[in-house]
């Protein structure tokens, strides 16, 4: 499904027409994001008039509308990375496995860096957003490696059913034994409870900056690997026949993914489904080519993250609903839909 | 008329051989259920001496022994008992159907619907006693139903429908963990419960219900058992074995839900017993002969265990599911290792 190569069979016109419709979704789908970024920091469970929005923006926060809208804009910043990074990671892990089933939360990388950082946290008294960064960043490169090893065992190699088997097994294995270290430690378990449902609520400059270069280097990292997964999309044999070397293009490409899986896992806990959805959305609209499909992930993740955690804060008021449940509802139904639309072999 | 024979004289000693193996072994592991469950009414954090057990078990008023084994000990180990043969029967059956070890309920997210249908019952209804197994077996009968609904297409393909499952499961979990957010009581044993399993704070009038759950439910999945022996083989060659694959594919999922549903809305989902209790039943005893009696009792002997273990071997007190998760995560590896490398099923 990823593999099909129609686009080429295009003439140079038709190519030019695809080049001006993709610029211009591009420029919609930038557009969206910044009404979506400004929808952001407007609305929340709170009701704040126009005059306190401005002066909150501006830093102030004489009353409790302004400090809520100054509340508002790290974690939107950190909605606007985290969908940015999950979703290119999702491409990325597409790409590299040849599997449209692959998710950093279902194929498991974020359970095993909650559960890295939770081990963390609870045995070695780790506090600080670096310890969190590296050992979500560790857990999430274990838990990658680990599952598609497993996955890729045995004939036919690494089918989507094999691998989501293995990331499904894994990620319900992660969260027993996320409970099993948190359980003896009544000090921590109510902060690592709620961390474990991920969302952006709570966040502040402080703990994002820190994991800023990681991001960074994730994201250039991926970006810049896109012709490396188009290569890759026409099969092992014709990418090593065309002068790709297959087996270091996964390597780094996956060292990309994990480094915005974990980072991002770090700074708000487990959030699945932005990486399985953003991806195949993307696709629908502009085709199969990695050098757009990669950007168009990292804008289209933003926007969908930000309109769930915006939905999260508006629907249950006074509560909130953190994103990832929202992502959760929101993705299970188009992770039910790819499994459908599929060919599928009997076992 | 020789050369006939003997093979056949070899085929019958071989399934003698395979049948005394598994007799053997069906007794040494009712053997094992028996001590697990003697042991948990006999020693705790005190040692009450057996003869006083069998006293308070008939009825009798004994010192000290009473409350010890009569409400805290005995409803606890009846419950494991209980939850360990049903996870184990329900886990195998659909197993055998789907011939994926890995297709089971716990992981195709029927336990979880029944899961999330007693949290909601419970957090967002306030409703508590039996409703709540019945919103449960709803709740995992109508999650079986739309899996399957949703993977039917030209035919229900077993891998679409393992697929659909995890998805389904994903979503729940999201929901049980947000519907335990806003408990107005929010409690980490509670939730812990709901999300992992526990037999704490068993009772008896909850847990005798159960023994009828499952002399209803099992004897309709034992009445199946010769039609999943044939599915083992392939819905193909079952089908021209002259089952009615549909039929009991129905029969199968409504009894094996509607126990698994009922257990869950007690003890909560205990994570991988019904995962687990098929595979390791298919190595004790080989794979011939009905596989439905050993997966039983291996699931009660992981719950039993893994419940004493959780209590008194450990340096604090972790639930039932948790010790069953930690202990079924690096057999779960294995497993997978083993399955995808020789391609073979359960």
């Amino acid at each position: 499904m990823i593999g099909q190569g129609s686009q080429t069979l295009a003439g140079p016109a038709r190519r030019n027409r695809a080049q001006g419709f993709r610029s211009i979704s591009f420029l919609g789908l930038l557009a969206v994001l910044a009404l979506l970024v400004a929808l952001s920091v407007t609305v929340g469970t709170r009701d704040v008039s126009w005059a306190d929005i401005v002066a909150g923006v501006r830093g102030q926060t004489d009353n409790i509308g302004q400090a809520a809208v100054n509340v508002r804009i790290p974690r939107t910043f950190l909605a606007l990375l985290a969908g940015a990074a999950l979703a290119l990671a999702g491409a990325v892990m597409q790409g590299v496995t040849r599997n449209p089933l692959s998710d950093p939360g279902i194929l498991g990388v974020n359970a095993g860096a909650a559960l890295a950082v939770v081990i963390g946290v609870a045995w070695f008294d780790m506090s600080s957003s670096e310890g969190f960064l590296w050992s979500a960043i560790f857990g999430a490169g274990c838990a990658t490696l680990f599952v598609y090893k497993v996955g890729s065992l045995g004939p036919g190699g690494a089918t989507p059913l094999k691998l989501t088997l293995a990331g499904a097994a894994t990620s319900v294995a992660c969260a027993s034994l996320i409970i099993a270290v948190v359980l003896p430690r009544n000090d921590i378990a109510g902060g690592i409870q709620l961390w474990t449902v991920g969302g952006v609520g709570g966040a502040t400059f402080d703990r994002i900056v820190p994991v800023l270069p990681f991001l960074a280097a994730g994201f250039a990292i991926s970006l810049l690997s896109a012709r490396k997964l188009n290569s890759l999309a026409l099969g092992d044999d014709l990418a090593a026949g065309l002068g790709e070397n297959v087996a270091m293009a996964r390597i780094v490409a996956s060292v990309g993914g994990v480094l915005l899986c974990g980072a991002t896992t770090a700074m708000c806990g487990p959030i699945g489904f932005v990486g399985l959805v953003v991806p195949h959305l993307c696709r629908l609209l502009i085709g199969l080519d990695y050098r757009w499909l990669l950007p168009f992930s990292v804008l289209a993740g933003s926007c969908l993250v930000l309109t769930g955690d915006i939905v999260g804060r508006i629907v249950a008021r006074p509560a909130e609903i953190q994103v990832s449940i929202i992502m959760a509802l929101l993705g299970s139904p188009i992770f039910i839909w790819i499994v459908r639309r599929q060919r599928i072999r009997e076992l | 008329m020789t050369t006939v024979t003997l093979p056949l004289n070899a085929l019958a000693t071989g399934r003698r051989v395979r049948t005394h193996r598994q007799r053997v072994m069906v007794a040494i592991l009712i053997a094992l259920v028996l001590f697990l469950f003697v042991l948990t009414l006999t020693v705790g954090q005190t040692v009450t001496p057996v003869a006083d057990v069998i006293r308070v078990l008939l009825g009798e008023s004994v010192e000290g022994a009473s409350f010890l084994v009569g409400t805290l000990r005995l409803p606890r180990a009846l419950l494991s008992l209980l939850a360990g043969f049903s996870f184990g029967l329900g886990g195998v059956v659909f197993q055998i159907m789907l011939r994926n070890p890995l297709a089971s309920p716990d992981i195709i997210g029927i336990t979880f619907g029944a899961s999330a249908a007693a949290v909601f019952a419970i957090v967002v209804l306030a409703i508590s006693g039996p409703m709540v197994s019945v919103m449960a077996v709803v709740g995992g009968l109508s999650v079986a139903l739309i899996v399957y609904g949703l993977a039917a297409r030209n035919g229900v393909a077993g891998t679409r429908l393992i697929l659909v499952g995890i998805g389904v499961a994903a979503m729940l979990h999201s929901v049980i963990a947000y519907v335990l957010s806003t408990a107005p009581a929010w409690s980490l044993q509670e939730a812990m419960r709901w999300m992992t399993g526990s037999v704490n704070g068993a009772q008896l009038s909850d847990t005798a219900p159960l023994v009828l759950v499952l002399i209803v439910f099992g004897g309709l999945l034992f009445s199946q058992h010769r039609d999943l022996d044939a599915l083992r083989l392939g819905d193909d060659t079952a089908a021209a074995l002259g089952v009615k694959i549909a039929k009991t594919r129905i029969v199968v999922v409504f009894a094996a839900v509607g126990m698994i549903a009922s257990v869950t809305a007690i003890a909560g989902p205990i994570a991988f017993v019904s995962f687990l209790s098929g595979p390791i039943a298919a190595r004790l005893v080989g794979n011939s002969g009905s596989l439905l009696i050993p997966s039983a009792l291996v699931g009660a002997v992981l719950t039993l265990g893994g419940d004493y273990i959780g209590q008194f071997l450990l340096p604090s007190r972790f639930p039932v599911g948790v010790v069953t998760g930690a202990l079924g995560a690096p057999y779960l590896l294995y497993l997978i290792v083993r399955v995808n490398r020789s391609g073979r099923s359960l």
